[in-house]
């Protein structure tokens, strides 16, 4: 996984509430079996005017020139400032795949779904959560200011402004280290093995028929 | 010792390992695997030569790419070669890993979180993970239950477990006696309209009270299988005489000696008389009426009687938007009653709605009707083999043909809508499935969200109507 320390990046609002991951990434691109290459797909209905299809090239598609991400001010974004409940529903892992993949590596919501945080971490993409109030003068200052842009920096757990005006967020220690470092998951679980072992020579006893 | 709620005991049975910041390592006891969040799963085991930890907690199906018409052709019916390739897929990792599979054309394949429960292979005090939001329909069999991303999916075939923090309790109480008509699906979606799509977020929710008490098996799993739709990772009922009932002979229940050991165990999976939860939302189950969703989220649900809110009513400035969006997107004018809404597709199906019970209930409703002139295509699609087996044995089939109905092969279908059955853009469908979003049963597709027997009745009268009113004909 790609590691995540800070960034300053250009900011894209996408003003709505309830996100699901449908329209982040539409069904019909989850028949892939690649974990790459969603990013030309991202908001596919919302962004492009005609219907899209795996395997469709995505370059002379018609663009929907009222989706705010298909803006010129806003081409190269890297950071997604969108509204509460962001990324609910299906828990596919298309959705942080395709918008790492667009080129997001940080996301400002007052609330995420808990499936879609989860799975952000796996994939060095950092949703971050600021109060309502800051994430609305967030979008004021974006709509206002062309190339508005936001430093993030993981270590110290800040969004900066160009006023340098500075916004503490919350994020899990553990989580935290292992984004900072890019860790991977699964190798750090199996130096538990023998904690898991145990477990289930305790658990045999107690519950048999898990184990039949 | 301090009284817990069941969610306490499930989370505590299962915890391997706490770090200093809380996080626990949390061992699964068995995962679903379908084609959809698999693939990149399996192709990390293989880049970094893993293997499964524990083969025989594992159970595989194709279920989300199946096509709903014949499978005699197996694999090779499908048409689109890109959904072939992904159940093609699934099918080679099962057999590379040795990883038990009904496949296409097994008669016990179907919907993950149908086959499940079917099979006993969820069974009470269990984690259950699979990757598919919807897994929280397990809890409904006093399981944690939740869905995970595809990078959960290898970590739990890696290592048999996952990194959480603990999620708050709520508690759902719905106490008193249902009205005739009114099932699960409604409670769901009440419960969502009241609390919102993110008012569960955070929390695991156990649904209790006498209403709950009264619901099947089947019941249950409708109610816990929307908890996601509230936010909350997982949903859950108590252990009673009906779960035990339920798992009495299953191909992967415990048999003999380890059966008696397992139902006493499963006796005591029940929250503690005094244990506390962090949140309680009550409902009285007789004010439940029939409900019908207007918009583009599982929130946006009136009852039956109701009619197509007004956005200047909404609450705040970011709820007026997203309900004139909405309603441009519905294609529905304020102030209309829900009840004039036309409608041109019936999905009956999905791993909500398609359980014996739900095809029963639509059946009723079906029985010596037709489906109304304006309906382009009433489906029913049950859930798995064995369900659609069991109802071609009680006749519900011919009910469902006679009608004018298509009855189908199992599968997700229309729920999604990444096989064929799909809605054109602009046309409305009544469904009994889990999701009203944008796109969702196709691009530009509107989809109201109803029970079994709703839908069944908007085919039949070519509109919504309330269920109620013909539920005294129903017998």
């Amino acid at each position: 996984m790609k590691p995540f320390t800070r960034i300053e990046g250009l900011v894209a609002p996408l003003d709505r509430a309830n996100v699901d991951t449908d329209a982040i990434i539409p069904k019909q691109f989850l028949k892939s079996i690649k974990r790459t290459g969603f990013g030309p797909n991202a908001f596919d209905e919302w962004r492009y005017l005609d219907q899209g299809e795996p395997g469709k090239s995505n370059h002379d598609r018609p663009l929907n020139p009222d989706f705010a991400l298909n803006q010129a001010r806003y081409q190269g974004a890297s950071i997604l400032l969108t509204r509460e409940n962001f990324g609910c529903g299906s828990s596919r892992e298309h959705a942080p795949w395709a918008l790492e993949d667009y080129g997001f590596r940080a996301i400002i919501a007052p609330s995420y779904a808990d499936i879609f945080y989860n799975n952000c971490f796996k994939n060095g993409l950092l949703p971050i959560v600021l109060p309502a109030d800051v994430v609305e003068r967030l979008f004021q200052a974006t709509f206002a200011v062309e190339g508005y842009a936001l430093r993030v920096d993981l270590a110290a757990q800040t969004v900066t402004a160009p006023t340098d005006e500075t916004w503490h967020f919350d994020v899990d220690p553990e989580r935290k280290h292992r984004l900072l470092n890019g860790l991977d998951d699964i190798s750090l679980t199996l130096q538990y093995t023998d904690k898991i072992q145990a477990y289930e020579a305790r658990r045999k006893l107690e519950a048999p028929w898990l184990f039949v | 010792m301090q009284p817990r709620t069941l969610y306490d005991k499930l989370w505590d049975a299962h915890v391997v390992q706490v770090e200093a910041d809380g996080t626990a390592l949390l061992y699964i006891d068995r995962q679903l695997v379908h084609e959809v969040t698999s693939p990149q799963a399996f192709e990390g085991l293989k880049i970094n030569g893993r293997k499964p930890w524990r083969l025989n907690t594992l159970l595989a199906t194709p279920d989300h790419n199946v096509p709903t018409t014949s499978r005699v052709a197996g694999n090779a019916g499908i048409v689109d070669p890109v959904s072939r390739t992904q159940v093609e897929t699934l099918d080679a990792n099962c057999a590379d890993f040795g990883i038990t599979e009904f496949k296409i054309n097994d008669p016990r394949q179907g919907i993950v979180h149908v086959i499940g429960p079917e099979q006993g292979f969820t069974q009470p005090g269990m984690t259950l993970v699979c990757g598919d939001s919807h897994t929280s329909t397990h809890g409904a069999f006093a399981a944690l239950a939740f869905g995970i991303g595809t990078s959960e999916v290898e970590h739990v075939l890696a290592s048999q477990c996952l990194w959480m923090k603990k999620a708050k309790a709520m508690q759902v109480r719905v106490d008193g006696d249902l009205k005739p008509g009114i099932t699960a699906k409604d409670i769901a979606l009440a419960v969502i309209g009241r609390i919102g799509t993110a008012g569960g977020t955070g929390y695991a929710i156990e649904f209790a009270g006498s209403a709950i008490r009264g619901l099947t098996m089947e019941g249950r799993m409708t109610l816990c299988n929307m908890a996601i739709e509230a936010g909350a990772r997982a949903g859950m009922v108590a252990v009673d005489e009906r779960t035990i009932d339920y798992l009495r002979g299953r191909p992967y229940a415990p048999q003999g000696a380890l059966w008696d050991q397992a139902v006493a165990y499963w006796r005591s999976l029940v929250s503690d008389a005094d244990a506390g939860f962090d949140a309680v939302v009550e409902f009285d189950a007789a004010a439940i009426q029939p409900q019908v969703t207007w918009g583009t989220s599982p929130e946006m649900v009136l009852p039956i009687d109701a009619r197509v809110p007004d956005p200047l009513d909404a609450p705040n400035l970011v709820k007026q938007a997203d309900w004139e969006r909405a309603l441009m997107y519905m294609g529905l004018s304020a102030n209309t009653p829900i009840s004039e809404i036309q409608v041109d597709k019936v999905f009956i199906g999905s791993c909500t709605n398609s359980r014996i019970e739900d095809l029963r209930e639509a059946a009723a409703v079906a029985k010596g009707r037709s489906i109304a002139s304006n309906i382009r295509l009433a489906l029913v699609v049950p859930g798995s083999g064995l369900v659609k087996q069991q109802a071609e044995a009680e006749g519900l089939d011919r009910i469902f043909r006679d009608a004018g109905f298509e009855w189908r092969e199992p599968g997700c279908s229309m729920c999604l809508a990444m096989n064929a059955d799909r809605l054109e853009p602009g046309e409305r469908c009544a469904s009994t499935s889990n999701r009203n979003f944008e796109g969702r049963q196709g691009q530009g597709g509107r989809t109201h969200l109803v029970s079994p027997a709703m839908a069944a009745a908007a085919a039949v009268f070519g509109h919504f109507v309330d269920i109620r009113n013909i539920a005294n004909e129903v017998k």
